[in-house]
C-alpha cells in the first residue's frame, strides 16, 4: 500500500465514454475483459449494472457513463469492462467499469497535469485527479477511490444536481493534495 | 527455526489444555467436584508441566508443579477443595496463558505474579513442601498416567437376563431394568423369544421373553450387579466380562463367530468342528450351517452375531481414538480445501449440463459418476469443517461466572444442544454477537438479588444458552429469566430518538425489535460492562453477514429470549433454480415446499388478491416481477414456488422453473453490500452469474 502511494506511476489508461477521454492510473487497472453478459442485481442504482463471472470470481460492474449522468452504455464491438483494485472500507474489492473502447496506455508526466477547472465540469470535481493534455485533446484523470467511495456506490443522483454542486462550492484542497 | 515450530506447537496445545481446565474448574465449581473431575485436572497440569519443561518453558512448568502438587493433594483426600481454591486456580490459569503470550517479555512481572499466586496457594493448601517425592522422575509420572487410564478403561460384558415367568406378579418391570442399563454407555440388547407359546396357551400375566445384553461401559462389575439385585433370586442373571480393556487387544479371535458362541457355552467344541469342515466345502456362512444342522436356535445365532458386532465396534472405537486425537490441520488448508471443492462442484455442473446436451452414453455415466464422487467428497468436506458448538461454551461460561462475579449478582448459564454442529466460520464469527447478548443479559436482564427476592423469584438468575437444528438452519437463543423488555418503554425511546414516526402503530412483537435498530440502547447508566455505544444493532449486522436472522421476544418481568437463525455452512448450500426475464436466480431448496402453475386466469379470477388456491388451503403470493420492477409482460403461464418461510407458506411468482443445483455461494462483492433481497450469487455451468435470493428479506418487504 504505502508503495503505491509513493511510487505514483505516470502511466494511465485512457478509454473513451460519450466523445469525452478519460484516464485511470495504471496500478490500479488489473485487466481489460471483453463485454460478456452481465447479471442484473435487482434494486441496486442503475449505474450498477449488475455482476460478472470473473474466471469464478463475481465482480460487480459499474456504468461510467450512468454515474457521470450521460446516456447508458450501449453495447457494441468495442465496448470494454476495466477490471479495477479498489479500497472500501479498508478492503481492497475487485470492480468492473464499462468503456467505449479502451484507446492506449500513455505517460504523463506530473508537471503536464493540471488541476480540473472548477467550473463547466459535468463532473464532481473530487472525482477528478487532475487533467491530462495530449495530442491538443485533453484527458480527464479519475480519482478512482472517491468515484468508488461507500457513499457514492448507494447514492443514486442525476447529473443535473451533480453540475449544482459543482457550480456552487469550491473544494480545491483536494487536488492540491494530490 | 525447528525449535520455534516445537515451540509453538505447545503454545497451541497448552492453550488447548488451559481451556479444558477451566471447563474443569467451572463444573468443580457447580457442584460437579466428583473425583473424575479432580483426576482430570490433575492431570491436565502434569501435561502441562510435563511437556512446558520438555520445550524449555521452564517456568510455567514450575508454576504449574505447584498447582499440580495442590491437586495431588486434593486428589489423595488430604485437603478438600473449596471455592477459593477453584477461583485461584482460575486465576492462576489465566496467569499461565500470560506468560505463553509473553515468552521471556515482562519476565519480571510474570514472575512476581507467579509468586503471589503461589503464596495464596500455599496458604489455601498449606502443605505443600519440598518433598523429594514431588520430584520423582518423568517415567514415573507417566507410568503413574497410564495405570490410571486403564483404571477407568471400558468394560465390555455379556449379561444374560431371564427373568422368572411370574416377574410381572412381583411388580417388576423387566424393560426398566434394561432402560437403566442402556443408561451406562453403549448397549446392544437381543431379546429371544423362542419360549413364547402359542396363542391358545398364553398366559398375558407371564413373561416368556429373556434377554442377551451387550454393554461397553466404565462400571464396574458389581454396579451392573446392583441393577438386578431385586431380581436375582426369582430369575437367573449371568454377567461375564467379554472384555476389560485389554483382552480383545490380547485374544486377536475374540471376534470370530464361533468363538463367540463357544464361549457363550451354547454349542461345543464337537459341534464346531464338523461345521468348520463343512464350511470350506459348502462357502456357507458359519451361523446358517449352524441353524440348517438345528444345533443352535436362530435368535441365538443372531444374538452372537450383534455381541461379534459390539465387539468390532469397540475395536474400531479403540484405534479410532488413537488416531482422532493425533490429526490437526491448519484452518487454512481447510478453508482452502472448501475452495477448491467448491470450484469442483461447479466444474462438474458444467460437465453434468454438457453430457445432457451432446447425449454420448460414454459421457453420461461418467458425467453421473464425477457427480457422486463430488457429491460425497462435498458432503464429506463440509462435514471436517463442522464443529460441535459446545467447544465455544466454555468461554461463556467463564464470562459469566466473571461477570456475575463483578456485579454481585447470582447467576448460572446453563447450556443445552453442546452436541449442535456448526460451520467452523460460523462458529468463529457468532464469539461476538454472543458474548454481546449475554453481557446484556446478565447486566440489564437479570435483576440484582434483592429485586429478585421482592418479585418473588429465586436469587438465583438462569441464562439459557441453547442450540439446535432446524432445516437447513441452526438456532441458537440466549433467554434469561430476568426483568424483561417493556414495550411501552421501547416505543418511547425510539420516537425520543426518531427511530420511529410518533403515532406508528405497531405490534408489541415489532417494538421489541426496534431494539436492533442503529443508535438504540435504553441503559440509563453507562456500565463497565455493556453500554459501551454499541448496541444490539451490532449484533444484527454480524448476524446477517452470515447470512442469518435475529429475533426477539420478551415477557415484561419474566425474561428476554433472543433468537439467532443461521445456515448451516456458509460455502455451498442445495439450491432451487428459477428464471425470471432470461435472469437465473436461486432458492435455498430447504424451504422450498412446492410448484404450481400460475395461470393469467388464474389471477383474473383472484380479483387482484395476490392470494393462491393450493389445494383447498390460501396461500399468500409475491411477484418477482413486482419486487424487482421488471416491466415487461409476464409469459402466459407463470409458475407460483412455494416456500416455508418461518413456519408459513408463501408463494414466490417466477417466470420459469428449473430445477436443483448445487449452490457455491459466493459472496457479492463489497460494492454490492447494500443488495437486501440478494445474499450471494452463484457460477452457473454455463459460466453466467446467478443470484441467490434471501427469502427472508424478499418476504418481509412485500
Amino acid at each position: 500500500m504505502t508503495e503505491e502511494t509513493t511510487v505514483e506511476s505516470w502511466q494511465y489508461l485512457s478509454f473513451n465514454l460519450d466523445q469525452e477521454i478519460y484516464a485511470l492510473n495504471i496500478i490500479q487497472v488489473k485487466e481489460v475483459l471483453d463485454f460478456t453478459e452481465i447479471t442484473k442485481v435487482p434494486k441496486m442504482p442503475d449505474f450498477m449494472r449488475g455482476v460478472i463471472n470473473l474466471r469464478g470470481k463475481v465482480v460487480p460492474v459499474v456504468d461510467l457513463r450512468l454515474k457521470f449522468g450521460m446516456p447508458e452504455t450501449e453495447k457494441t464491438v468495442d465496448t470494454c469492462i476495466i477490471i479495477i483494485e479498489i479500497t472500501l472500507d479498508g478492503e481492497s474489492t475487485s470492480l468492473g467499469a464499462l468503456a467505449d473502447s479502451v484507446r492506449e496506455v500513455l505517460t504523463l508526466q506530473p508537471d503536464l497535469i493540471e488541476p480540473p477547472p472548477k467550473i463547466g465540469m459535468r463532473l464532481k470535481t473530487e472525482f477528478i485527479k487532475g487533467m491530462g493534455k495530449k495530442d491538443d485533446e485533453f484527458i480527464i484523470i479519475l480519482d478512482v477511490d472517491s468515484v468508488f467511495s461507500d457513499e457514492e456506490l448507494v447514492s443514486v443522483q442525476d447529473a443535473e444536481g451533480e453540475m449544482d454542486i459543482v457550480n456552487s462550492e469550491d473544494q480545491p484542497e483536494h487536488i492540491e493534495a494530490v | 527455526m525447528q525449535d520455534q515450530e516445537y515451540k509453538d506447537m505447545f503454545k497451541i496445545e497448552a492453550l488447548e489444555l488451559l481451556s479444558d481446565l477451566e471447563a474443569k474448574l467451572l463444573e468443580m465449581k457447580e457442584g460437579y467436584d466428583d473425583i473424575e473431575q479432580i483426576n482430570s485436572t490433575f492431570r491436565i497440569l502434569h501435561t502441562i508441566k510435563g511437556t512446558g519443561s520438555m520445550f524449555g518453558f521452564n517456568d510455567i512448568s514450575d508454576f504449574a508443579h505447584n498447582l499440580e502438587t495442590a491437586f495431588d493433594f486434593v486428589r489423595n483426600k488430604k485437603v478438600n477443595i473449596t471455592n477459593d481454591l477453584i477461583n485461584l486456580t482460575l486465576t492462576a490459569s489465566d496467569h499461565m496463558k500470560t506468560m505463553l503470550d509473553a515468552g521471556d517479555e515482562n519476565k519480571a512481572d510474570n514472575d512476581f505474579i507467579s509468586e503471589e499466586i503461589l503464596t495464596a496457594l500455599n496458604e489455601l493448601v498449606p502443605l505443600i513442601e519440598d518433598s523429594p517425592e514431588k520430584h520423582d522422575t518423568k517415567t514415573a509420572g507417566i507410568l503413574k498416567s497410564v495405570s490410571e487410564d486403564a483404571s477407568s478403561s471400558d468394560m465390555t460384558y455379556r449379561i444374560r437376563f431371564r427373568p422368572s415367568v411370574d416377574i410381572f406378579t412381583t411388580g417388576t418391570n423387566p424393560l426398566l431394568l434394561l432402560k437403566e442399563l442402556r443408561g451406562f454407555g453403549e448397549c446392544d440388547i437381543i431379546a429371544h423369544i423362542d419360549r413364547i407359546p402359542l396363542l391358545n396357551e398364553y398366559d398375558h400375566k407371564a413373561c416368556y421373553t429373556d434377554w442377551d445384553i451387550i454393554l461397553t461401559t466404565k462400571k464396574s462389575l458389581d454396579e451392573v450387579r446392583d441393577i438386578f439385585i431385586f431380581v436375582e433370586d426369582s430369575s437367573e442373571v449371568d454377567i461375564d466380562i467379554i472384555d476389560d480393556g485389554t483382552i480383545l487387544d490380547k485374544e486377536p479371535k475374540r471376534d470370530k463367530l464361533g468363538e463367540i458362541l463357544l464361549d457363550r457355552g451354547d454349542i461345543t467344541a464337537e459341534n464346531l468342528v464338523p461345521i468348520l469342515q463343512k464350511q470350506d466345502e459348502k462357502q456357507k456362512k458359519i451361523g446358517e450351517l449352524l441353524v440348517e444342522q438345528d444345533v443352535v436356535s436362530k435368535s441365538k445365532i443372531s444374538s452372537a452375531l450383534s455381541e461379534q458386532k459390539h465387539i468390532q465396534k469397540v475395536r474400531k472405537k479403540k484405534s479410532g481414538s488413537v488416531l482422532a486425537s493425533s490429526v490437526r490441520v491448519p484452518a487454512e488448508k481447510l478453508d482452502k480445501l472448501v475452495n477448491l471443492v467448491g470450484e469442483m462442484v461447479t466444474v462438474q455442473e458444467r460437465l453434468s449440463q454438457l453430457a445432457v446436451y451432446e447425449d454420448i452414453p460414454e459421457l453420461t455415466s461418467i458425467a453421473e459418476n464425477i457427480e457422486n464422487l463430488t457429491d460425497g467428497l462435498r458432503d464429506n468436506t463440509m462435514s471436517i469443517r463442522m464443529v460441535q458448538f459446545g467447544i465455544t461454551f466454555t468461554g461463556f461460561k467463564r464470562l459469566v461466572h466473571d461477570l456475575s462475579k463483578d456485579l454481585e449478582k447470582n447467576i448460572v448459564l446453563i447450556t443445552d444442544g453442546v452436541e449442535t454442529e456448526l460451520d467452523k466460520t460460523v462458529i468463529e464469527k457468532l464469539n461476538e454477537p454472543l458474548v454481546h447478548i449475554l453481557r446484556n443479559s446478565i447486566d440489564h436482564g437479570i435483576e440484582s438479588k434483592e429485586t429478585r427476592e421482592s418479585a418473588g423469584k429465586s436469587s438465583q438468575g438462569t441464562i439459557l444458552l441453547s442450540a439446535e437444528h432446524s432445516g437447513a438452519y441452526v438456532l441458537i437463543s440466549v433467554s434469561d429469566d430476568g426483568a424483561g423488555l417493556d414495550p411501552d418503554v421501547i416505543y418511547k425511546k425510539a420516537i425520543e430518538k426518531e427511530i420511529i414516526a410518533p403515532g406508528t402503530e405497531m405490534t408489541p412483537k415489532e417494538i421489541l425489535q426496534l431494539i436492533f435498530s442503529p443508535g438504540f440502547s435504553t441503559a440509563k447508566k453507562v456500565t463497565d460492562v455493556s453500554g459501551r455505544g454499541v448496541g444490539m444493532d451490532v449484533v444484527k449486522k454480524s448476524v446477517e453477514a452470515l447470512r442469518g436472522s435475529v429475533e426477539i421476544d420478551s415477557d415484561k418481568g419474566k425474561g428476554t429470549t433472543v433468537t439467532l437463525k443461521l445456515p448451516l455452512t456458509l460455502a455451498i448450500i442445495e439450491g432451487f433454480l428459477v428464471e425470471m426475464e432470461g435472469d437465473k436466480f436461486i432458492l435455498p431448496l430447504s424451504s422450498v415446499e412446492e410448484c404450481v402453475e400460475l395461470s393469467q386466469e388464474n389471477v383474473d379470477r383472484a380479483q387482484g388478491w395476490d392470494f393462491l388456491n393450493v389445494r383447498g388451503e390460501l396461500v399468500p403470493y409475491i411477484r418477482l416481477r413486482k419486487s424487482f420492477d421488471i416491466q415487461s409482460d409476464p409469459p402466459e403461464m407463470e409458475h407460483v414456488v412455494i416456500t416455508g418461510v418461518d413456519g408459513q407458506r408463501i408463494g414466490v411468482v417466477v417466470d420459469r422453473v428449473i430445477g436443483s443445483h448445487q449452490t457455491v455461494i459466493k459472496p457479492l462483492g463489497r460494492a454490492m453490500k447494500h443488495s437486501e433481497d440478494v445474499s450471494g450469487a452463484t457460477i452457473l455451468g454455463d459460466g453466467t452469474v446467478a443470484l441467490i435470493l434471501n427469502l427472508d428479506k424478499l418476504v418481509k418487504a412485500a
